[in-house]
């Protein structure tokens, strides 16, 4: 069975819109969580991490004027610009054919275009673009790829299960490369719902810390080329999918476990099936909200698969969560750190705040990495993990 | 690996049919809302969270009930062996739009989280999942129609890992009355225990999903 390859990637939020302008604000220490007063958002002010929308619109058209000609700006809606300039971004860097019937295109994502059901009065589009299936077919006709894209709709979720699935079907030689991209972006929609949940933290999120508040939301686009082979990728250093598995806690809707079992059984799998022990791993990256809950439950699972002295972080400090883009961009972050073998602060922790003591990330590091576990969980009760390594 | 379609079910237009049989009509009213609680006391289910589901969740976890009821996969398989891969067309577009409703006019702005939290499809897989504490792999895929080939290729790759032993997989969609469901139980045939029986099960392949589908 074909073996799966990490490659080429970007990242699109606040912070920057490559990879490498991200991480580079990331290590000076930067945060792109911002208190927003706009009220077209949110009633009261809120910390949130919202992409510069001149420079998206400037972007785009520099992209079509030299790619497209054809095109106009107004064409395509807020995310769609993301997710076009990020999958192009990305895919530069490769030797790989998004025409090829060899190569797949997956959508992660949790609202899509959800900005349409108040539609903008510049431009009216189609209602069925609302659909997530004809966003995934704009991006489709747009990059003229000959294979309908997977559209992933899983909560929280849902950028890590992008990954998982991608692995598995390049493993099963169903394609040799895959297209991960995750994208949501903010709008009054979800920031209402988090609210009425009352989630949301009034100062910018400081995953695991004892004065944790709430998490804080971000919009991003993330994508990563994955494929069968690694000289094509556009990387350097060959960094493996080993394995990925996703699991329910079936105790509840919108709450975490409180054992943190399901998180446990996701962790457990991909440890068993990849063979490895808890002690090869080198450095985890976890979902890490900020929310009472989830860091609670995350400590439990950790400590319950024997995970408590690994070096561990959020980057939800960082842009926020970028819910349906999370799982993509924090593993972009954490394949970096391990061509890099350091590790990055976990931004506003200070003190341990739960129950499990673990080992959260409190300054800037150098550690040889080779092999990293990334989790992610969300409403619904869902859980995936997947483990990334040099071998 | 031999895989097996042990038992399917499927809702749409006002019947519930189990194995191609029909085994529940509604005839007084078209509307969901009705039909769906009809066929909830038909199946004598005890489940008063079912009342608050939207519409999505409560067409998914009856059809999971009655494609699980007198089922021995609960007993036989841990709970981390059954897997659930659904798919869908409209998101929950429908509940998208309830809970649009509550924050569009700013001097009538309230946002509820019993209709928030509702606007992802997969808590449908997660009411499936606590009803009968199904904690293996799980996942939500939006396709615009029915796919045979998409729900084969991820039930297939989902049940190729050894840990997996079970899965209920198909279709469940729900958008502004309209409404349509098709789900699969998929077992490995070294895990079916009634050896005698394997010869009625349909083998596991896209044809007969289209087939059934379209049956």
């Amino acid at each position: 069975m074909a073996e799966v390859f990490a490659g080429a990637d970007n990242i699109i939020t606040s912070l920057g819109f490559t990879t490498s302008e991200n991480i580079k604000n990331i290590k000076k220490g930067l945060t792109g969580l911002d208190i927003s007063t706009d009220e077209a958002l949110s009633p009261v002010p809120l910390p949130l991490s919202l992409i510069d929308q001149h420079r998206l619109v400037s972007s785009f058209e520099q992209y079509i004027s030299t790619h497209h000609t054809g095109l106009i700006n107004e064409d395509f809606t807020r995310l769609e610009k993301m997710f076009i300039l990020s999958i192009h971004n990305a895919l530069s860097k490769t030797r790989i054919n998004i025409q090829d019937k060899r190569t797949l295109l997956i959508l992660s994502t949790t609202k899509g275009n959800i900005d349409l059901l108040t539609p903008p009065l510049e431009k009216k589009f189609e209602r069925k673009r609302v659909y997530l299936w004809e966003l995934a077919r704009v991006l489709k006709d747009h990059f003229g790829s000959p294979n309908t894209p997977m559209v992933v709709s899983n909560a929280c979720i849902s950028g890590v299960l992008g990954i998982i699935f991608g692995k598995r079907m390049i493993k099963a030689g169903l394609y040799d490369n895959v297209i991960v991209t995750g994208g949501d972006i903010i709008t009054d929609f979800v920031i209402s719902g988090f609210q009425s949940f009352q989630t949301l933290s009034p100062e910018p999120c400081k995953p695991f810390d004892k004065s944790r508040n709430g998490l804080s939301l971000g919009e991003g686009c993330g994508t990563i080329i994955f494929s069968s082979d690694p000289a094509i990728i556009g990387s350097n250093e060959e960094i493996r999918v080993l394995s990925g598995a996703c699991s329910n806690d079936a105790n509840h809707i919108s709450g975490p476990s409180r054992t943190g079992e399901g998180l446990y059984i996701a962790i457990r799998n991909i440890l068993k099936s990849s063979m490895l022990k808890p002690e090869d791993i080198d450095y985890i990256s976890a979902h890490g909200t900020a929310t009472d809950y989830n860091d609670e439950m995350e400590s439990k699972a950790l400590s319950w698969a024997k995970l408590n002295p690994v070096p561990v972080n959020s980057y939800k400090g960082c842009f926020g969560h970028t819910l349906g883009a999370a799982g993509v961009i924090e593993s972009i972050i954490s394949l970096y750190s391990m061509k890099q073998n350091i590790l990055l602060r976990s931004t506003g922790f200070e003190e341990l705040g739960v129950s499990r003591k673990i080992n959260v990330i409190d300054k800037f590091k150098e550690k040889q990495i080779n092999t990293c576990l990334k989790t992610a969980s969300g409403f619904g009760g869902c859980n995936a993990a997947v483990i990334f390594s040099k071998y | 690996m031999s895989l097996f379609i042990t038992k399917y079910c499927s809702i749409k237009n006002n019947q519930v049919s189990i194995n191609g049989n029909i085994d529940f009509t509604f005839k007084d009213s078209f509307e969901f809302g009705k039909f769906i609680r009809a066929a909830y006391r038909y199946y004598k289910i005890r489940y008063p969270k079912f009342f608050k589901m939207d519409n999505l969740c409560k067409l998914g976890f009856l059809t999971a009930e009655i494609l699980l009821k007198d089922q021995k996969i609960l007993n036989s398989y841990t709970s981390d062996e059954i897997s659930i891969i659904l798919t869908n067309s409209s998101s929950s577009l429908e509940t998208d739009e309830k809970h649009f409703e509550t924050i569009k006019d700013r001097d009538h702005y309230y946002p509820s989280p019993s209709i928030f939290v509702y606007t992802l499809p997969n808590i449908m897989s997660g009411e499936i999942s606590i009803r009968h504490k199904i904690k293996g792999e799980n996942a939500v895929f939006i396709c615009e129609k029915y796919d045979p080939d998409f729900i084969y290729n991820q039930a297939k790759l989902t049940l190729g890992k050894e840990r997996v032993k079970s899965c209920i997989t198909g279709r469940v969609e729900y958008y502004d009355n309209n409404y349509e469901s098709l789900l699969f139980l998929v077992e490995k045939e070294n895990n079916i225990k009634d050896k005698n029986v394997k010869s009625e099960f349909i083998i596991f392949n896209v044809a007969n999903l289209d087939e059934i589908y379209k049956s």
